[in-house]
């Protein structure tokens, strides 16, 4: 994780309008280690805040405000360039690649060295109990294991802050717990500021930290 | 560099189209400097309308190209009307795309081979009613064209199938389908009431193609039309061919006709669109459910089939005909096969798939590298290209090619590129690059941009997911379009002989020069021989893709949606 003073992800009066009308507004900071839950019904432009936050949202909406990250600000820059993590609740492996490229392809290009790129994929995996899962092919896996390298393939790109779209909705209620706490587990370790976005209220119980409600 | 792609797609296939006009109108009003033509006149428009039979030309392209567009318009809607969403419907849609890869050539070829008065279909008669000769009656070349139209017909009905079903997903039909039934419509009714004005503005462009095309076709009509007085377009090229080098200003006249046919043609079809919305409108309201309709539906279904078939049987009987000993008329099949035929063309079989592929494979390349930096571009700046854009590279599809390739032939020889490979591959290029564009566009925006946002916040350049993520998930769809576009290529007569100036002589030029002669076993062959490449160019779009990711099941199922 590059170096330098952590401050969290601050969003300063975020304002999103699509064609006049105002989406969301939000004005808050999230600490590292810090899970921020966003409940709202869907159309409240919870995804839109998020893509916002990466530097995907098309251009035709309008935005305000200033998205800082440890004390830097992101408006401008590239996706690729911000170090900000996102999950949706699609895992979105890549399927032409197998188990291991998907974790392969997020590790930044600074760890040099076939050999040692390898460990660290390998590690990766076996920090999410999937030792020896290299070679597989992504359609193999279990629900809860493509969730799993999902997030794995994040935390591998060395974020700076983490998005969660809607993570856990596609799981199965048995899995959910599971796959919550591995999540946010590792959020809380890597001392990542985290911002979740959700309509089940479970997702904001399980967070155990802040719940702003959007309407 | 990616933005100004569009623009560079759009100027290459503008500008042909527009300096081949230009090229056939100046000639039209007399001005053409290298044969002496220097000041405007209408001698040329008066010399083509004191043509014999010109009035027969005009007839025959104008009521056969709407005619044919008519029936396989109306064709495809009622076969999709009556069986979207069933079994019949899948099979269907497995035997009309290679179909589609059939050059028109042989599609009429292997009509001709079926109707005419020794042909197949009438061995078959012959056999039951006892004849011994061949029936002394026109059925190909016959004065009305019907054979043309036919011929037509059987190879237009699979392409606008195909477009149909890419914008059948997106006007939600399935559920619409669903809807109808339950108020109590029969199934064809339900659909023409209420799928079809959903999905028409979707298929418009591939019909008023189809029209263009219809009404201004060389090679079919070569094959199949009559001949005294041939359709416009067939006229045209002969007087181009015509070593009296002053007869040119009378064809570039007669292009310029064409092209007056081909849009009084639309502005026809624009105003049936009209009547048949206000009509519809009412029809749709009147509430009659139309519950029994086993008959149009079985009708569809014939129609479909019979277009099929047509082409397929008409193919079985080309390799036949290629093969065959002595074949005296009303038998089934020949008396004995060899390979003599083959081996004695093998050489002459050899280079005219080599020029095919040499004009072929850089065309495809061009087309396949221009489209997708085109929806690249798009993605990246997150601006859709939007139907006007659309309409500009649709435009070459649109105007009849007899119209502006003799212009283009003019233009490339004033800046000295005439005969050259370079130009026969722009000349095939504009057909092309629609094509591809056709094919690749809904694969490209179907897939999920998901995967592109979360490869770039894992910090990936826009470079490195196009490379390592985009492309490969859409290769089966890049080497689909690429065989399309090969078919295209591999199926263009008039570019590459009137801007090769005849010196490229490919599989498809070959074939047409056939026509006239009548040999069945040469027409065979080169028939066949036109088939050979599309054919494996849809065999590697299959084969590559399931063979790179035979350990990715998520790539199948992924196309299987």
């Amino acid at each position: 994780m590059p170096e330098g003073i952590k401050k969290g992800l601050e969003l300063r009066d975020v304002r999103i309008c699509l064609r006049g009308v105002e989406l969301v507004s939000v004005d808050l900071t999230i600490a590292p280690g810090e899970i921020v839950t966003l409940m709202g019904p869907s159309g409240s432009g919870k995804s839109s805040l998020l893509g916002h936050i990466c530097g995907t949202l098309p251009d035709v909406f309008d935005v305000s405000g200033q998205v800082m990250l440890d004390g830097s600000p992101l408006d401008g820059m590239a996706p690729q360039d911000r170090h900000v993590g996102i999950l949706f609740q699609d895992d979105l492996l890549f399927p032409h690649l197998s188990v291991g490229g998907n974790l392969a392809f997020a590790l930044p290009s600074s760890v040099r060295g076939r050999a040692n790129r390898r460990a660290r994929v390998d590690e990766a995996l076996r920090s999410a109990g999937m030792d020896g899962f290299y070679d597989r092919d992504p359609a193999t896996l279990s629900g809860g294991q493509r969730a799993r390298v999902a997030l794995m393939r994040v935390l591998l790109s060395e974020p700076c802050a983490l998005l969660l779209d809607e993570p856990f909705s596609k799981l199965d209620s048995g899995l959910r717990d599971q796959i919550r706490s591995f999540v946010f587990d590792l959020c809380r370790k890597n001392q990542l500021p985290t911002l979740m976005v959700t309509h089940d209220p479970e997702d904001g119980d399980a967070a155990s930290g802040r719940i702003i409600h959007l309407d | 560099m990616l933005r100004f792609i569009p623009i560079l797609t759009i100027v290459l296939m503008i500008g042909p189209v527009s300096a081949g006009l230009i090229g056939t109108l100046l000639p039209a009003f007399g001005i053409l400097p290298a044969l002496g033509g220097n000041s405007p006149s209408l001698d040329p428009l008066a010399a083509l309308f004191a043509q014999p039979g010109l009035g027969s030309s005009i007839r025959l392209s104008f009521i056969n190209g709407l005619a044919a567009t008519v029936v396989s318009v109306a064709t495809v809607m009622l076969f999709c009307a009556a069986w979207q969403g069933t079994r019949i419907f899948h099979a269907m849609q497995r035997i009309l795309s290679p179909i589609l890869s059939v050059p028109h050539a042989t599609a009429a070829f292997g009509l001709a081979f079926l109707i005419a008065p020794s042909g197949w279909m009438t061995r078959v008669v012959a056999q039951v009613a006892g004849w011994d000769r061949p029936p002394d009656i026109a059925i190909i070349h016959d004065p009305w064209g019907l054979a043309m139209i036919a011929g037509l017909v059987a190879k237009e009905i699979p392409f606008l199938f195909l477009m149909t079903l890419a914008a059948l997903p997106q006007a939600d039909t399935e559920r619409t389908t669903q809807v109808t039934a339950t108020l109590g419509y029969g199934r064809v009714a339900g659909w023409f009431k209420a799928t079809l004005p959903r999905i028409y503005p979707q298929i418009r462009l591939p019909i008023l193609a189809v029209l263009a095309y219809s009404t201004s076709v060389v090679d079919v009509a070569i094959i199949l039309a009559p001949t005294t007085p041939a359709p416009l377009a067939v006229r045209i090229l002969g007087w181009l061919s015509d070593p009296d080098l002053a007869l040119r200003f009378m064809a570039s006249s007669a292009a310029v006709l064409q092209l007056v046919i081909v849009l009084v043609a639309m502005a026809v079809w624009f105003a049936g669109e009209k009547i048949i919305a206000i009509l519809g409108r009412h029809w749709a309201e009147d509430g009659r459910r139309f519950k029994r309709d086993k008959g149009a539906r079985g009708l569809g279904a014939v129609l479909a089939l019979v277009a099929a078939g047509t082409v397929v049987l008409g193919l079985v009987v080309l390799l036949v005909w290629s093969i065959a000993g002595f074949w005296a008329f009303p038998d089934l099949l020949p008396r004995g096969f060899s390979l003599r035929l083959w081996a004695r063309e093998l050489d002459t079989i050899g280079s005219s798939l080599a020029t095919t592929l040499c004009i072929g494979i850089p065309a495809v390349l061009i087309a396949v590298v221009l489209v997708l930096a085109c929806l690249e571009n798009e993605v990246r700046t997150g601006k859709s290209a939007g139907r006007r854009a659309m309409l500009l590279i649709y435009l070459p599809l649109l105007v009849p090619q007899i119209s502006f390739m003799f212009g283009l032939q003019v233009f490339f020889t004033l800046i000295g590129l005439e005969r050259t490979l370079m130009s026969v591959v722009l000349g095939h290029l504009v057909f092309v690059a629609p094509y591809v564009f056709l094919s690749l566009s809904d694969p490209f925006h179907a897939l999920d941009p998901r995967y592109g946002q979360t490869a770039l916040c894992l910090g990936a350049s826009p470079a490195r997911v196009f490379w390592q993520v985009r492309l490969p998930l859409l290769t089966r769809a890049v080497l689909t379009a690429a065989a399309v576009g090969l078919a295209v290529t591999v199926g263009q007569y008039l570019p590459t002989l009137l801007i090769g100036a005849g010196r490229f002589a490919t599989v498809t030029t070959e074939a047409v020069a056939l026509a006239s002669g009548g040999d069945r076993r040469m027409i065979g062959i080169y028939g066949l021989l036109q088939m050979v490449l599309p054919f494996a160019g849809f065999a590697c779009a299959l084969l590559i893709p399931a063979f790179l990711f035979r350990h990715r099941r998520g790539m199948m199922a992924q196309h299987k949606e």
